[in-house]
């Protein structure tokens, strides 16, 4: 479809001015791509610390149902 | 349940985005001055407008908190801000491009509106180490939301004092004595504005969302485990919603997503 769109797009006029419009647009797009890979690192950190607390969670479980099957005995 | 409404936002910023793209290199007519290099005008100016409103937002969000003293609203200020200055900094260097590429230098001294911006960064800059060198989250707030309502006021301010002055060369985009921007270019224009508006809630959002996840999870992590599995804080700008640490009062944190999501 990209392809198909570019066939019929009109020229861009890329001379001298081409690499400035160029290294503006990438500056935008490279400063939101920064702040997305920080919020991953950041929900990469909040993951592994929700994969923490859930094995807590299941090691706490599996303590209290040995102590009710040792209690029924 | 933090980020309520995230994909829907999400979504309505890259279709935005992606129209605006497309509208600026396959729709908007070229400039019959600047020609190919005034595209520019399709990131910087948008980037700039919402970042001094962002700024002002900031402000009324900081006059709320102080109004209510609720922290969740210096929470906003503080992440409205902290947005708004990576905005400013994407303005900042588009603007430099823009200005290296139509008038051959990167920063020119003697403009009124880059110098400006300018100092309305290096104002909002001063926002995170103040906030940092104040330990009490009460005091930190308060003082921040102070700072934050004094630097909003002075926004407006500056952009009347740059339009009023008269030694100008940077290009006025709306309502100039020639007639502005021809309709296409408006169109394109306003489009821009959108999408950057919705680029800047969305930041805004997956920010706070992930703030609000952080406290909840030591919230959580201080009921399974106990207050010893928790470590303690250290100094922070970042504003803490419940925390009975670092010297302070404790504020409640959020008991439920829907309490934290109002």
């Amino acid at each position: 479809m990209i392809p198909a769109l570019l066939a019929v797009a009109p020229a861009l006029p890329l001379d001298e001015a081409g690499k400035y419009v160029a290294g503006a647009f990438v500056v935008f797009v490279a400063v939101i791509v920064i702040y997305v890979a920080i919020m991953a690192t950041k929900l990469q950190r909040m993951s592994r610390e929700l994969h923490e607390l859930n094995a807590a969670v299941e090691a706490r479980e599996r303590g209290e149902r040995a102590r009710a099957e040792a209690a029924k005995r | 349940m933090y980020g309520k409404g995230l994909r829907a936002l999400s979504l309505a910023t890259f279709a935005a985005l992606t129209a605006t793209f497309a509208l600026v290199f396959f729709y908007a007519p070229l400039d019959a001055d600047q020609g190919f290099i005034q595209k520019i005008f399709y990131v910087h100016v948008p980037v700039a407008i919402v970042t001094l409103c962002a700024y002002v937002v900031g402000a009324v969000f900081a006059a709320l908190h102080l109004r209510t003293r609720d922290r969740r609203w210096d929470l906003r200020s503080y992440v409205v801000i902290h947005i708004a200055l990576i905005f400013n900094i994407l303005g900042l260097l588009t603007g430099a491009i823009w200005a290296k590429a139509s008038w051959g230098h990167w920063w020119v001294w003697d403009e009124p509106t880059l110098v400006s911006f300018l100092i309305v960064f290096l104002l909002f800059a001063t926002y995170q180490p103040l906030r940092f060198s104040i330990e009490d989250p009460e005091r930190q707030a308060r003082y921040a939301s102070v700072f934050a309502i004094m630097a909003g006021a002075f926004v407006p301010l500056n952009f009347i004092a740059v339009r009023t002055a008269t030694a100008y060369v940077h290009p006025r985009v709306l309502a100039s004595a020639e007639g502005g921007l021809p309709g296409s270019m408006a169109f394109v224009f306003v489009v821009a504005i959108v999408a950057m508006t919705l680029l800047f809630a969305l930041l805004v959002s997956y920010e706070i969302a992930a703030k609000q996840t952080k406290w909840q999870l030591r919230a959580l992590r201080r009921r399974l485990l106990g207050s010893d599995a928790v470590a303690p804080l250290g100094r922070s700008a970042a504003p803490s919603l419940g925390e009975p640490s670092r010297g302070g009062s404790a504020t409640r944190a959020p008991r439920n997503p829907a309490e934290a999501a109002s």
